[in-house]
């Protein structure tokens, strides 16, 4: 069954889909698309689709979770069972709790999470199509989730990929290039350059290592500009209505997903129920043996991030207006929301002692 | 406590120092036996510092995946169990044994370090499954080189038991490489090699690296709640390549 083509580069250079090989994906992003999360923000690249919500910061249960210095970060990596040529088992997967892990140790660097002592910073990520690069694709996307919440960053992080195909380096793999490609390695970034996600497999040399960071930088860069985009266009202009804005924004949702359950329903039809493979997955055999694990929610290992974070607060000087505008806002609400929370914390606490 | 600690570490960094007078670039002793469990079909016990690891190798005969069906299958698992450490509890494998596991995974199946098509049986039908079980004993730092090195001891010590399940002659697991781990901490801008249980504790990046023979790489993976600069990142392939090397020739070739 194998579809592998024969060759992924042709004599122009150009690629399966006609990209040059340091070329990404066609990318766009709409941002607040969800009107009961703090933020959200829906992403298409190439045939991804993503659709991110970020609640928070709101108090944690159960109480003994809580961090006395921090906010908590949860990222919940997930992927629609209709996501992928064959449909996936619902529920976690031995896979998305190892790229849940990353992908919320990606944003702890960047996320000021010691302006939020006890409270907890959820990042829900779902991944209504799969077409290679999801995790990267969720990162970009809950990124801008998290400032359009207003919480609080460093700065944006951006991810892209960075494959080996015919013994070339390539940006932003496609589908084939993942499936039958010679390396992988995934790159998150912050603005500044620093690496917070980098995972690989495959084969690579030392050099070519060197270079496919190279080209991941350039690749994040451009993504960072989209990005940025994508916040100005929601908010440097006060004058926007937001209500119709939102409303309108909601329906395109609905109709990408709308597409999305019939490509499923089309695809399902012919799949055997048995097998259950992560199409997207490098190791179809580990996901498929060891499905059935259950998610733990737990207190992770957490450490002390916040001094350096304190440290670098002040070096905001790259910030975007618009980021700070939000930021400005969101520090308002996000005092009373403290008020309260402190509120609820002494009623609680009393409680227990009683 | 661990702000104090972290201060220890971090003012021993300064000095050039580690909590146990390593240099940075220097892995701890390490003792490895192999064909320790008679009835595992390969298996290896492995001594990072005070670090213990028990991996075992069974094989079974089962149906290969649609999309592989010449191939054998890899499935590794890591139990970080709850007699190892205070901090380990039992239950379900949690988000940091899986990575673990996932990334010994990687490495060995991506370095093609086992020949997979020398263990189908009957294409389509019937190849040899590879279970391979990692049983962390002691935990203190380092568990995932730790459980990288003895699993391609173990690997390199199986036999296929073909006679025992009436498929064939006994063959040696077909290895065609070495893959090794090493997994190296950011403390305070420092890299070191082969964090022990402080150093692990504190820091805030982990960074493991999987090279192979030939020096190139088949697996990365960071970790932590930290960031890495591009030179960092650019440095540790540079160290666990040339760490991973002695490793393999001081333990790995006698075998």
């Amino acid at each position: 069954m194998s579809d592998k083509p024969e060759k992924f580069i042709d004599e122009n250079g150009l690629r399966l889909d006609g990209r040059q090989i340091n070329e990404i994906r066609q990318m766009k992003i709409k941002i607040g698309v969800l009107s009961r999360a703090d933020g959200s923000c829906y992403l298409e690249w190439g045939n991804n689709k993503i659709l991110v919500a970020v609640y928070g910061p709101r108090e944690l249960h159960p109480r003994r979770l809580q961090k006395a210095d921090s906010a908590l970060i949860r990222y919940r990596y997930n992927m629609a069972a209709f996501s992928v040529e064959e449909r996936i088992r619902p529920g976690p997967s031995r896979r998305s709790i190892e790229i849940s892990k990353v992908s919320r140790e990606a944003f702890e660097p960047v996320v000021m999470t010691h302006l939020y002592p006890g409270a907890v910073i959820d990042v829900f990520a779902e991944v209504l199509q799969a077409d290679a690069g999801t995790r990267t694709a969720a990162i970009n996307a809950a990124s801008v989730a998290l400032a359009d919440a207003g919480i609080p960053m460093k700065g944006l992080v951006s991810a892209c990929a960075v494959g080996k195909v015919d013994g070339q380096l390539v940006l932003d793999l496609n589908k084939a290039e993942d499936n039958y490609g010679q390396a992988d390695l995934p790159v998150a970034m912050t603005q500044d350059g620093e690496i917070t996600l980098l995972q690989m497999d495959g084969d690579m040399t030392q050099e070519e290592f060197r270079k496919a960071l190279e080209m991941c930088k350039e690749g994040c860069r451009q993504i960072l500009e989209m990005q940025k985009e994508a916040l100005k266009a929601k908010f440097a202009d006060d004058t926007a209505l937001p209500v119709p804005d939102e409303a309108e924004e909601t329906v395109d949702v609905a109709t990408a997903l709308e597409d999305v359950v019939e490509d499923s329903e089309e695809e399902t039809g012919a799949v055997e129920p048995e097998a259950e493979e992560t199409e997207e997955a490098d190791e179809s055999a580990e996901d498929i043996i060891e499905e059935d694990l259950e998610p733990v929610p737990e207190d992770t290992e957490a450490e002390d991030v916040e001094e350096e974070i304190a440290a670098e607060e002040t070096d905001e000087e790259d910030a975007d207006e618009e980021i700070l505008d939000v930021e400005e806002e969101f520090i308002e609400l996000i005092d009373e929301d403290t008020e309260d929370e402190e509120k609820v914390a002494t009623e609680g606490s009393e409680t227990r002692e009683q | 406590m661990s702000v104090l600690k972290k201060d220890y570490i971090y003012n021993l960094m300064l000095k050039g120092k580690r909590v146990d007078d390593r240099s940075f670039d220097q892995i701890r002793d390490i003792a490895l036996e192999t064909n320790v469990i008679d009835k595992a079909e390969g298996s290896a016990w492995v001594k990072y510092g005070e670090t213990e690891v028990l991996v075992g190798v069974k094989l079974q005969a089962g149906a290969p995946f649609p999309d592989s069906p010449d191939e054998g299958v890899i499935i590794t698992s890591l139990e970080l169990n709850p007699l190892a450490s205070p901090e380990f509890e039992a239950g379900p494998p949690k988000e940091g044994a899986i990575e673990m596991a996932r990334v010994t995974d990687r490495g060995i199946r991506e370095s093609g370090a086992i020949d997979l098509n020398k263990l189908c049986i009957t294409k389509g039908e019937e190849v040899w499954i590879v279970f391979i079980d990692i049983h962390v004993l002691n935990y203190a730092g380092n568990i995932q080189d730790a459980s990288s090195l003895g699993a391609i001891a173990a690997l390199m010590t199986t036999t296929i038991p073909a006679e025992r399940d009436g498929k064939g002659e006994d063959m040696a697991m077909p290895m065609r490489d070495m893959p090794l781990a090493v997994t190296l901490v950011n403390i305070g801008g420092s890299l070191m090699v082969d964090p022990g249980l402080d150093e692990e504790t504190v820091c805030d990046t982990r960074i493991t690296i999987v090279s192979n023979q030939d020096g190139s790489i088949s697996g990365m993976q960071k970790s932590g709640n930290g960031a890495l600069t591009e030179e960092q990142a650019i440095k540790a392939v540079e160290m666990a390549c040339e760490k991973a090397a002695e490793l393999r020739k001081a333990h790995l070739s006698s075998i």
